[in-house]
């Protein structure tokens, strides 16, 4: 949410100032405008901006790079964009070097600012992001705050605390969106090893050459563009705890390194011949049926016997109901506040749609529709329309199939719906459907189907 | 409750006002009535850029809404710019009484294309919408094919529909209740 920024602008002519202040704001950001330094100065000390457009030359004791200067001794995260003339941008250079980000010469190309603007806002949503995730850690991420007085979940539960403070692998089955590394990061922050890093990588996510130095790190001239020496997520996680998601999907190489490290905890960096000892305790999840890919011969079968050796399977959210309505209002109450939204409950229609939904995405997608409820909500109440857009599954148990309909027509309808729930996620699409992504690329281009 | 005012500010041909007049109708539900042309203020003009200053056109139409308007829509042939920008296809006031809309760039001819009078009529009225949008307090949309979206380029304007996404269309349907309803803003 853009809106919730607020952006300084500082010219000592108010038609420049004001003018650009409107523009900004016609893209959604809160704008204050300054004309001196002085005033930017008193502005910054009671307001919080995430950036400030400030103009060179402005008469009077503070010049822009003065002000630009003043600026970030109270608000140092602030990103400070310098306007300059073309007689002056030899002087605007000079204030990159004193901390601006960047500086535009007027008049400038309307997308050019557009783009400095939003990449800028970008950057800072990803760093409110972590922020938040970083005070999550410490104190979401323990047992007893995932939502649930659904029987198998708390077995579940009850498992992870008295796994917390041993050091076995770990493997998580469930689901797309069950909230495997939710269950995972439980384990790591109950446990003895909760001072020390939580280390999360995707396995599915890399090429397998970057999968390893990624996992492995690398040594300096190991390959080109290793510049220096870089640890891999083994070292980092020395101590604590590496999670590895959707460890179904790498290949046998890295299958065969990663059993190396399970059995003798050393390792070697890619192009290193000193051996790295880390004390990491592995959870690895996926949402493979890892035992029939070992049938198959695609998975090593020691390895899995060695990351099973405590199993939890986290049900999916269609087989616990009773959770939906405890979730549903924890999503809102935290996403209100995530959102500047003041939305206060759920109408019993609305809830009713929820529990009778299908939940193929299961508690990401539960959390993904009240986000996008809650963004189109105009009153304090979540009604039953505010879910208009989960209408088309609501009676997906009581299917309806028009004569003459072929077993094409069924496959290319479910691939569309769920790509549509998936915003066009190929991967997510193809892990609810159960199938590879690329036989669901194939079908897709085979059915024609249009993504958005 | 006041009047949809269509301002010419300079010499604009009927047929394009008409065409103002008929959108923004549709969108206000309300009627729009069409005045005589405003003089352009010389103190206006840029000369070295030869462009006009959005903002003291948009001063222009004030008068006018205060008086009589609910909404104003100024109408001109003239090139936009304010200091920071090289150019503006048009401004509003967000969330105000007064929107401006210019023909200088939505033209073919000023991209060196020949003549098309259905493509510029077209991109007036996703204009119209745009800036309309903004009297009702829509901001930009994140969906490119919004009239709401934001358009820097004219490649942009063309991408877009002249209609506004479902989530526009109901927050500016909020808003004209509201003003129906003698709220005025
Ligand atoms: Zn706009
Ligand atoms: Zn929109």
């Amino acid at each position: 949410m853009k809106s919730h920024w607020q952006i300084l602008v500082v010219d000592d002519e108010s038609v420049m100032a004001e003018s650009m202040a409107a523009w900004l704001r016609e893209d959604g950001y809160a704008v204050d405008t300054a004309a001196s330094g002085a005033e930017a100065v008193a502005l910054a000390r009671s307001n919080s901006y995430a950036m400030c457009f400030v103009d060179l030359k402005m008469p009077g004791g503070m010049d822009g790079i003065e002000t630009m200067m003043e600026v970030k001794k109270i608000q140092p995260e602030a990103v400070v964009i310098i306007i300059t003339a073309y007689a002056t941008v030899d002087t605007a250079i000079a204030a990159i070097k004193e901390g601006a980000l960047e500086y535009i010469v007027k008049p400038c190309n309307p997308e050019e600012i557009s783009i400095l603007v939003q990449r800028t806002i970008k950057v800072k949503n990803l760093q409110r992001e972590n922020e938040i995730l970083r005070k999550k850690l410490s104190r979401k991420y323990h047992v007893h705050d995932i939502v649930t007085k659904n029987a198998r979940m708390q077995d579940l539960l009850h498992l992870t605390r008295e796994i917390a403070g041993l050091r076995s692998t770990v493997l998580i089955r469930g689901e797309s969106g069950t909230g495997k590394e939710l269950v995972a990061r439980a384990i790591h922050f109950s446990g003895c090893r909760a001072k020390a890093r939580f280390v999360a990588v995707s396995c599915a996510a890399l090429a397998e050459t970057l999968l390893e130095s990624e996992l492995f790190g690398y040594e300096k001239g190991a390959f080109t563009g290793a510049n220096a020496q870089s640890k891999g997520k083994f070292e980092l996680a020395d101590g604590g705890t590496i999670f590895l998601d959707e460890v179904g999907d790498i290949s046998p190489k890295l299958q065969a390194d990663l059993l190396r490290v399970l059995q003798e905890r050393r390792f070697f960096r890619v192009g290193g011949n000193e051996e790295i000892r880390v004390d990491a305790r592995v959870i690895a999840a996926t949402n493979k049926d890892l035992a029939k890919l070992v049938e198959e011969g695609t998975f090593r079968d020691d390895l899995y016997y060695r990351l099973n050796v405590i199993e939890i399977q986290i049900p999916p959210l269609r087989e616990r109901r009773e959770d939906i309505p405890m979730l549903a209002a924890h999503f809102v109450d935290r996403l209100n506040h995530e959102l500047g939204r003041a939305v206060e409950c759920l109408s019993s229609e609305a809830l009713r749609v929820l529990m009778d939904h299908n939940w193929p995405g299961n508690v990401r997608e539960l959390e993904n529709a009240i986000e996008r409820a809650l963004v189109t909500c105009r009153s304090t109440e979540l009604t039953r329309d505010d879910f208009g857009f989960l209408g088309q599954s609501r009676n997906s148990h009581t299917w309806v199939i028009p004569p003459n309909t072929t077993l094409a027509d069924i496959e290319k309808q479910a691939i569309k719906v769920t790509l549509e729930r998936t915003s066009g996620n190929v991967k997510e699409a193809a892990a609810i459907l159960d199938i590879d992504r690329s036989t669901l690329y194939e079908k897709i281009k085979r059915y024609e189907i249009a993504r958005a | 409750m006041g009047d949809l005012l269509v301002v010419p500010i300079g010499e604009v041909e009927n047929h394009w006002l008409q065409a103002a007049a008929a959108c923004a109708e549709a969108m206000l539900h309300m009627p729009a009535q069409l005045l005589n042309p405003l003089p352009v203020p010389p103190s206006a003009l840029h000369a070295q850029r030869n462009q006009y200053l959005s903002t003291s056109l948009l001063e222009l139409l004030l008068p006018v809404g205060r008086e009589r308007g609910a909404r104003v829509l100024g109408v001109t042939e003239l090139d936009l710019f304010i200091p920071i920008l090289t150019f503006m296809f048009g401004q509003a006031q967000l969330g105000g009484r007064l929107a401006l809309v210019s023909l200088a760039r939505i033209r073919p001819e000023f991209y060196r294309f020949p003549p098309d009078p259905a493509l510029t009529l077209e991109r007036l009225r996703k204009e119209v919408r745009h800036e309309l949008g903004h009297t009702l307090g829509l901001v930009h949309c994140g969906d490119a094919r919004c009239a709401m979206s934001l358009s820097n380029s004219i490649v942009q304007v063309d991408a877009k529909n002249d209609s506004l996404c479902a989530s526009c269309l109901a927050r500016s349907q909020d808003h004209l209740r509201a003003l129906q309803s003698g709220g005025n803003s």
